[in-house]
């Protein structure tokens, strides 16, 4: 039951989209639509145990007081600020008092994680009794407080203004930045290790600077040059990149065909 | 641009240059931006996921049903079918019921496979193949009016190049022979070719890591234009606290690179780098 | 040639500081370098250029800030040529932070379109975007690959309602458009394994012509799709987004990071060769230390 039932299901689901692939009847492709929408269902739920994983590691590295674990609590904050804005959007032109309950908020979660921290019986319990006057403040300034709102069920946290500001100014700048550091290992990696040590890598270094060079206008011959590098990618390239993209589909089909058919049993784990 | 956007942009360039800072050595900074972009994203995934998945797929169509009859009175009460499921997904954490969760994600990865058989076997193999079984143009076999007549794409020469260069490729690719004799020396040339590939994956590499360089210098230029350009972008918002933000954050970084710069010189040139 | 053995040895920093040096200089520097177009891009201009007003285009916005600084130059310049063309334009995202490059691209866009322009020549005069009329965001959601097999039924199976909540039913642009069928073509703008579910489960199940606007690292992989036409055209990395800037006549952050790119290639380049001179003198020296 544990482990068979789920390979048969494998099978079954997996023989059934082969099938409904090659069949046009209405009944095959109510069942497709009907299991295309239920997938994204249940895949939604799967994709939310990678936060709760992100929440679980950060509140044991503070609970545990692990080295550096003091960056952990941004991390915390992060994440409820920004669901905070989510699910929250001004009623009017004021703020009114939003942004001291983002305040008692934060607070609040740093004082509810330097408790579970704390040895000390005195120290937890001046923490706990922090943790619950940030709470019942923010909770007051939820109730009372009518320039703002919660909203669950409509998306009106989208058109906050904070929600845009942190995504156009901490998610989009950070993660831009981190992707741009592979420049500099890029530039490290052509000083240090790109070595024409044989013909065939001095063949790689002679397509890499080819196509390099085709944007370049002040070369001599900028035009040919060019046009050489257009015939690069679009016959040798092509046919390297051809075999790659066959072998890769081969295996694609090899693999899920392995699946289906239980041979392939390492994606449940064990037990 | 407001007051308070541009604040918004220069917390964006001082994390830029927290993140560019690991260039020189680890430090708070980029501990700092690291972590929050790490909270920071988990949020907005969790918004997104919230508006754009549950609420819409799920909630939505069980609208018009109770909570507390577990919406089996909506209309689309099948919906709670799913919803079980996935929710089952979630004793992957419990030791003792871990295994409840396969049975949803064995009906995920039957659904995944079984799409992925015709449709890339279609697409992946059988149209790259059929690409290649075309007619030569021997009547254009060297090219066409255009001067670099050897490097027309068209040419009859390059469609005998890309049917010979892939055949060398896939051959030096099946692994279930030796590599030796004739199909030996049909591999060393499938090597040849797939070196030409990875030359032209590495240019466009190259182009391709420094452009994400390259914004954050546009970004940090356009942050540095704002503060002075009043000016030239007629901006009614401007005052004189744009620059005052500005030289905060010029004289902050500046302020630090030269303690970074005096730690270092102090240090014992055994330690140093 | 000891001495470039020690270069070889010279920490990475100093390395890296070369690199900024030279791109900032390079930018402190305003000059605009001409831009050659391929093929490829010419492709999905023409496209584009060749709809008459009122068509729809279908744009998949694919990618997350770590890609945008090669793919929004692209979606700006795409987006804009669509609208200045009176095209309507139907936006979906399917990576889970691309909604908020979306959402900022719309506010920009919609700014820059109120404007009167001329590109080629042409004068356009400003207008409001409307959101209903002219575009519709269909929003996110997860799992790509059953999400565009599901938009090629009905683009309501997978999207009831679009991302600001609206259901696609009472969008006046959505009415009587059901997949990509009522679609004059898609074209993804993507940084990640996206493309490869457009091409096999979008335009390998449903047929529909397909563009790519791709990061230059992986540009070089989906040119046997544009040899086989399962791919209709390629916009490569900052390059490609300056090439359809400079058909489009819309010089933007493409065209103006062009040279800098020219000058840290030329860094790079410089970078090999060194290493290789060094690699070829310790080579040459411990050939001739093992002789004697």
């Amino acid at each position: 039951m544990k482990r068979q039932a789920p390979f048969a299901l494998v099978f079954i689901f997996g023989i059934f989209m082969v099938i409904q692939f090659f069949v046009p009847h209405e009944t095959s492709e109510n069942a497709y639509e009907f299991l295309l929408d239920w997938i994204i269902i249940i895949g939604i739920f799967a994709l939310a145990l990678g936060i709760w994983s992100l929440f679980k590691v950060s509140t044991e590295k503070i609970k545990n007081r692990k080295e550096a674990s003091e960056y952990s609590y941004i991390t915390l904050i992060g994440l409820f600020v920004m669901m905070a804005f989510g699910f929250t959007q001004r009623t009017g032109e004021s703020w009114g008092l939003y942004f001291i309950w983002i305040l008692l908020c934060c607070a609040c979660i740093v004082a509810l994680m330097t408790m579970r921290a704390s040895v000390d019986q005195g120290k937890k319990r001046m923490w706990a009794i922090g943790a619950l006057v940030t709470l019942v403040g923010a909770i007051v300034v939820a109730i009372f407080d009518d320039a703002w709102q919660f909203y669950f069920t409509d998306p009106q946290g989208f058109e906050n203004t904070m929600f845009r500001a942190f995504f156009d100014y901490v998610m989009m700048p950070i993660l831009a930045t981190m992707f741009a550091l592979l420049a500099f290992f890029i530039a490290s990696a052509a000083y240090r290790a790109f070595r024409a040590r044989n013909v065939m890598a001095s063949l790689l270094l002679l397509a890499a600077l080819l196509v390099m060079s085709r944007f370049n206008p002040y070369l001599p011959f900028a035009e040919y040059v060019a046009k050489a590098s257009n015939w690069l990618m679009n016959v040798p390239n092509l046919a390297a990149q051809r075999a790659i993209v066959v072998g890769i589909g081969l295996g694609i089909v090899g693999t899920a065909l392995k699946v289906i058919l239980g041979i392939e049993r390492g994606y449940m784990g064990k037990g | 641009m407001e007051f308070g956007q541009y604040l918004g942009l220069t917390f964006a360039i001082f994390v830029t240059l927290a993140i560019l800072s690991f260039l020189y050595k680890d430090n708070p900074f980029y501990r700092f931006a690291e972590h929050l972009v790490v909270g920071v994203s988990a949020g907005y995934f969790v918004i997104i996921l919230w508006f754009q998945g549950l609420d819409d797929k799920l909630f939505g169509p069980l609208a018009d049903g109770d909570w507390y009859f577990a919406y089996l009175n909506s209309s689309n009460a099948e919906y709670m079918i799913p919803a079980i499921l996935g929710c089952l997904m979630w004793t992957r954490f419990s030791k003792n019921y871990s295994w409840v969760s396969r049975w949803p994600m064995a009906m995920y990865i039957g659904i995944s496979a079984g799409l992925a058989i015709p449709l890339e076997m279609s697409n992946r193999v059988n149209k790259q193949l059929a690409a290649m079984m075309v007619d030569i143009k021997w009547d254009q076999f060297l090219g066409g009016a255009d001067m670099l007549w050897l490097l027309d794409i068209n040419s009859g020469l390059s469609q005998v190049l890309v049917l010979v260069g892939t055949m060398l490729a896939i051959i030096y690719f099946f692994f279930s022979k030796a590599h030796t004799g004739v199909f030996g020396k049909a591999a060393t040339g499938g090597i040849w070719v797939l070196m030409i590939g990875f030359g032209a994956s590495f240019g466009f590499t190259v182009m391709a890591r420094i452009s994400l360089f390259i914004n954050r210098i546009q970004d940090t230029a356009d942050w540095g234009k704002t503060a002075f350009d009043a000016a030239e972008t007629a901006n009614p918002n401007y005052h004189s606290g744009f620059q005052v933000v500005f030289w905060a954050l010029v004289v902050f970084v500046i302020g630090y690179v030269v303690w970074e710069i005096m730690k270092t010189l102090k240090e014992p040139k055994a330690t140093a780098q | 040639m000891q001495a470039f053995e020690k270069l070889m040895m010279l920490d990475r920093r100093w390395i890296f500081l070369l690199l900024i040096v030279v791109c900032v200089f390079t930018y402190v520097f305003d000059f605009s370098i001409p831009i050659l177009t391929e093929p490829e891009t010419e492709a999905i201009y023409n496209f584009v250029d060749s709809l008459p007003p009122g068509d729809i285009v279908f744009i998949a916005i694919d990618y997350d800030p770590n890609n945008m600084a090669e793919l929004h130059p692209m979606t700006y310049a795409v987006v804009e040529h669509c609208w200045r063309k009176e095209l309507k334009i139907i936006f979906t995202s399917l990576s889970q932070n691309g909604p908020g490059m979306v959402d900022q691209a719309l506010r920009d866009l919609s700014d820059s379109l109120a404007q009167d322009r001329t590109y080629n020549g042409v004068e356009f005069k400003g207008r409001e975007i409307v959101r209903g009329v002219d575009y519709t965001f269909l929003g996110y959601k997860p799992y790509y690959a059953i999400v565009i097999l599901g938009m090629g039924q009905n683009f309501r199976l997978p999207f009831s309602n679009d991302y600001y909540g609206t259901p696609l039913d009472s969008i006046p642009m959505m009415q009587g458009v059901f997949n990509y069928d009522q679609c004059a073509g898609v074209i993804d703008l993507s940084g990640g394994n996206i493309t490869d579910a457009w091409i096999s489960y979008g335009q390998g199940r449903f047929g529909f012509p397909l563009f790519l606007g791709l990061t230059g690292v992986m540009t070089a992989q989906y040119y046997p799709y544009l040899g086989s036409g399962q791919v209709k055209g390629i916009m490569g990395g900052l390059l490609g987004a300056a090439q359809y800037e400079e058909l489009a006549d819309n010089p933007g952050r493409a065209k103006d990071g062009m040279r800098i790119q020219l000058s840290a290639h030329l860094v790079i380049i410089l970078f090999i060769v060194m290493g290789n001179i060094g690699f070829f003198a310790s080579k040459r020296r411990l050939s001739k230390e093992g002789g004697a």
